[in-house]
């Protein structure tokens, strides 16, 4: 059994070349400083063939290579000064053929070829074709890579390209051309044959060997991008041809994936714009384990960038129809390799996109095309699982959203919501909430209803429960995150024209009700919100246009609102729908609407008695329906009375004394409306303070009765200060003894408890208040006199 | 020099969408010191991007706000200042400035910041001084039709206040301000 070699192995067999090249230099150095001819030809030779070895990997072949690399060069030198060695090189040239074994008379026939070259004895094309066809003469892989590297490294000046020395009548640039295709032909056959040499197991040994050398055969190709003369013509005709046939005959994965990349890479960007039919020919013939979609990509990205690097060019890629040319060549690799995975289309789809919105932004049909095509590759499949392609999808489907700012662009293309549908449930979400993201971070204003009819298609799977999902299933706070993006989306919906903004209300509530009772708490609102906003900008354009079927008024406005409010009593949120309904009755209130107006305070009141029993919430509740009733001007002497009256009872009725107490002196506010038509009832006003100060007093009582001492006199220096707001303000049913017998109130409850005790020292508020009332009295005038008349 | 940025009523996502981007970019954290918050954000989002404005953050209860442990009142000392908060929809008549009076004595503070009527004022009557910023989304109110973003901020150095107005006219950010001076260190002046 064969034992495989190890490292150890290697590293001292490459010692010993080593050794043996050292060694042989030494003699070779020795004679070239006796300028001895036949010496030095023997030892160079010798040293040479340490060079056969076939016991290296490449990597240590290379280190051995270099050594006698180094040597070559002293003996190039010796070679080229003839008086040193008194032979011509044309002699030189065919002594050296004498040497025994075929690899060390190569690489000196090599190195004399070079002399023989620069003295310019012979056509330079004329030696470098022998030398290429000579090399054939070395057929094992590694050996014959490294000697023909070294042909073309020695080679490498003395090409006859354009501007060269070497150039002439004789010597054209086809010429270098034909030399560097050769080499490379063969380098490349030598280096796809290390795949087929030795059995299976060591395969994946020689993979690596392989891939150490590769850079020996693309240098070939760096050389033909630089050589002067080469210009698109000769490239299209020549070189890219030549080299094509043997990346396509080689009919190796490696190479044929290595050199694609070489050629898009070496050549420039214009050469492959011109060539790209031939380019793109090849790939689809290409071995199908090639992995085709990368070597497109990157042609792709270079062409993108090409195009991005002056606006000029843009012409060239119209003219070669370039779009067309790629959009076929993918759609021939997705359909030849039927094996491809269904993320590696999808790879592809993406980088053409790429390239189309760097190269053609300003065609949508283009996009959209491709968009098709994706949609015919995703139907395909009978669904799609795989997480890496459903990135791909997102990341296909993204692109157009940061192209075109304006997300109106991306809602035209028609196939932009068939891609979505192939989505699973929680991509497609993620992708509706990108959309709604880019939306937010533009500033986008969406403003027709047809459009808003496509966006809310798009993100149907945020708006509703698709087929399938479990919202039980989602985590509380990214489900509120969702449902907060689309409460704000819903204000980037927004069109001047009242009509138009009526039909966009209606279109998001048509999508909204379908939300179910988990969604409606954080939709409605905005909704209503965004209809309040257009019903009081009707109201301010001056009412309604007579004459004129119109179906956006306040009035149409307040029926739908009223309609959606209701729908809230499904989840239930009784607190939320109070707040809406009382928004909404005031807002009807400044459109003259009295019916609507009465109608919403009802609603409003339904709630307060039948489904807000926490005694905090309805503390809150009624603060909110007084302080909106007391704005309200539009109701009659009846209807105003039925609400107050309602009002003042749910107030006395709240669980709290002092909550109680503050709830009705509130109400003393819906008797007294400050404006020039307001009410101003001071009896009734007058009424509900000293009801107030009863509640006040049975507070009081209470305190002392439960835990033995008075409680604080804020609720009557509260109601203090109300009797002074009144009086100030001219209630002809509030005396100045009113307000004295009550300070006297507060003192006396200040000063003792049931014991006799001094208890409360002093109270800041009640202070403040006083020291407010020695100021007015300070005023003079109307108000000073007033305030005169209370005595302290 | 202290800097306190008094701003409401943001409406967040029931009104508007988001703050004006002119105002956040002129938010920029480790500027400020305080934040009083008279309410109505009213979501947790808009709770922790004031949040990253400034740690020191004191906010109070408005009727929309989805957080209801937010107090009603809150009051905090501020330099040589005391200060008052409240969202106002409680102080019936809602923005009348006689009303807010009483509550000040009652909080017995010498500014009182409230909003609810997303309308900027900044009065000065016997008791001491009352601001309202007003709704720094302009959000849309049934007391004020014309509402325009507006935040106010505040330089409390020594016994003076200076406080400044930013509001969001027609694309412009427009600062006016106001000062205000205190008598002495003690608030209840016999």
């Amino acid at each position: 059994m064969r034992r495989l070699a190890g490292v150890e192995d290697e590293e001292k067999w490459l010692a010993e070349g080593i050794a043996g090249i050292q060694h042989n230099a030494f003699f070779m150095h020795r004679a070239l400083d006796a300028n001895n001819l036949r010496e030095v030809l023997k030892y160079s030779a010798l040293m040479l063939s340490e060079l056969r070895t076939s016991k290296l990997s490449p990597q240590k072949y290379y280190d051995l290579y270099m050594r006698a690399f180094d040597e070559l060069r002293q003996l190039e030198v010796f070679f080229k000064d003839e008086s040193r060695h008194g032979l011509p090189v044309v002699d030189l040239y065919e002594l050296v053929q004498h040497a025994g074994n075929i690899l060390p008379r190569m690489y000196l026939l090599c190195t004399v070829g070079s002399v023989y070259i620069k003295s310019k004895q012979a056509p330079s094309k004329d030696v470098l074709k022998d030398l290429v066809e000579m090399c054939r003469g070395v057929q094992h892989p590694i050996r014959g890579l490294f000697l023909r590297s070294y042909l073309a490294q020695v080679s490498r000046d003395k090409l006859p390209e354009i501007g060269s020395e070497y150039e002439g009548d004789a010597n054209t640039v086809m010429d270098a051309v034909e030399f560097v295709l050769q080499n490379f032909t063969e380098m490349n056959k030598l280096w796809v044959r290390i795949q087929h040499q030795g059995p299976g197991t060591v395969r994946e040994k020689q993979e690596k060997e392989r891939n150490e050398l590769r850079d020996l055969v693309g240098k070939n190709l760096h050389v033909l991008g630089q050589i002067e003369g080469v210009d698109l013509e000769m490239y299209k005709e020549t070189v890219l041809p030549r080299v094509l046939e043997q990346v396509v005959n080689c009919k190796d994965e490696l190479a044929q994936y290595y050199l694609m990349e070489c050629i898009i890479q070496v050549f420039p960007d214009e050469y492959h714009l011109q060539t790209l039919e031939t380019l793109l020919a090849a790939c689809t013939q290409l071995m199908p384990t090639v992995d085709t979609k990368i070597v497109l990509t990157q042609l792709m990205d270079r062409l993108s960038n090409y195009a991005a690097s002056s606006p000029d060019v843009l012409h060239e890629f119209l003219q070669v129809e370039a779009f067309a040319k790629l959009s076929n060549a993918i759609g021939k690799v997705i359909d030849t390799q039927i094996e491809m995975p269904i993320v590696g289309a999808m790879t592809l789809f993406v980088s053409l996109l790429t390239f189309t919105l760097r190269v053609h932004p300003d065609r949508l049909d283009y996009v959209d095309q491709i968009l098709g095509a994706c949609v015919v590759k995703l139907s395909s499949v009978p669904k799609l699982e795989d997480a890496r392609a459903m990135k791909q999808v997102v990341a296909l489907l993204s692109a157009p959203l940061e192209k075109y700012n304006d997300i109106v662009t991306a809602l035209t293309l028609s196939n932009y919501p068939r891609v979505m549908d192939h989505l699973d449930d929680g991509t497609n979400k993620v992708m509706a909430m990108l959309i709604i993201q880019s939306i937010m971070k533009n500033n986008s204003c969406i403003s027709t209803a047809d459009k808003v009819e496509v966006l809310f298609e798009l993100i149907k799977g945020l708006i509703k429960d698709l087929d399938g999902t479990d919202t039980e299933e989602l985590d509380e706070e990214d489900f509120q995150e969702e449902q907060n993006s689309v409460a704000r989306l819903i204000h980037m919906l927004d069109n001047e024209e009242p009509e138009e903004m009526l039909k966009i209300i209606c279109v998001v509530r048509k999508h909204l009700m379908t939300g179910g009772t988990r969604r409606l708490p954080f939709t409605v609102p905005p909704l209503v919100f965004s209809a309040l906003r257009l019903v009081r900008q009707l109201d301010s354009q001056g009412g309604d246009i007579t004459g004129e079927e119109v179906s956006a008024t306040p009035r149409k406005i307040f029926q739908i609102l009223n309609q959606t409010i209701e729908v809230l009593s499904s989840v239930p949120c009784p607190e939320l729908a109070l707040r809406l309904y009382l928004q909404c009755a005031e807002a009807a209130s400044d459109c003259d609407l009295e019916p609507a107006a009465y109608e919403f305070f009802t609603q409003a009141f339904i709630l307060y008695e039948e489904e807000i029993a926490d005694s905090k919430a309805q503390v809150t509740a009624i603060h909110l329906i007084i302080g909106t009733l007391q704005r309200i001007n539009v109701f009659g002497v009846e209807n105003r009375d039925t609400l107050t009256h309602k009002a003042t009872g749910y107030s006395a009725r709240l669980l709290k004394k002092p909550d109680q107490c503050r709830a009705v002196y509130a109400c003393s506010h819906l008797f007294w409306v400050d404006d020039i038509d307001g009410i101003k009832d001071g009896e009734r006003a007058l009424l509900c303070l000293r009801r107030a100060l009863r509640i006040a007093n049975a507070a009081q009582q209470m305190a002392n009765a439960t835990r033995g001492s008075s409680g604080p006199v804020t609720l009557f220096v509260e109601i203090l200060n109300k009797y002074i707001y009144f009086y100030e303000k001219g209630n002809p049913h509030i005396t100045p003894s009113d307000i004295q017998s009550l300070i006297e109130l507060i003192n006396t409850e200040m000063q003792s408890d049931d014991n006799g005790n001094r208890r409360i020292h002093s109270d800041p508020f009640f202070t403040s208040t006083l020291r407010y009332i020695r100021f007015q009295k300070q005023k003079g005038g109307v108000i000073g006199d007033k305030y005169d008349l209370i005595k302290l | 020099m202290v800097l306190v940025l008094a701003l409401g009523d943001l409406h967040v996502p029931h009104r508007a969408a988001d703050l004006p981007p002119k105002f956040k970019s002129m938010l920029v954290p480790g500027k400020i010191q305080h934040i009083i918050c008279t309410g109505n954000l009213c979501i947790k989002e808009i709770h922790d991007y004031l949040k990253t404005i400034c740690p020191d953050l004191h906010i109070v209860r408005g009727e929309f706000d989805e957080d209801a442990r937010y107090p009603d009142t809150k009051t905090l000392t501020i330099g040589q200042f005391k200060l008052g908060l409240c969202h106002g929809h409680q102080v019936i008549p809602w923005g009348d400035l006689d009303s807010l009076a009483m509550l000040q004595r009652q909080l017995d503070v010498d500014i009182l910041v409230t909003g609810h009527t997303h309308q900027f004022t900044a009065y000065k009557h016997e008791g001491g001084v009352v601001i309202n910023p007003g709704s720094a989304t302009g959000a849309c109110s049934s007391i004020n039709q014309d509402v325009n973003p507006s935040f106010v901020l505040m330089d409390i150095d020594g016994l003076r206040v200076v406080v400044y107005v930013y509001e969001l006219i027609d694309g412009e950010v427009k600062v006016d301000k106001i000062d205000f001076k205190k008598a002495s260190t003690s608030t209840s002046a016999p």
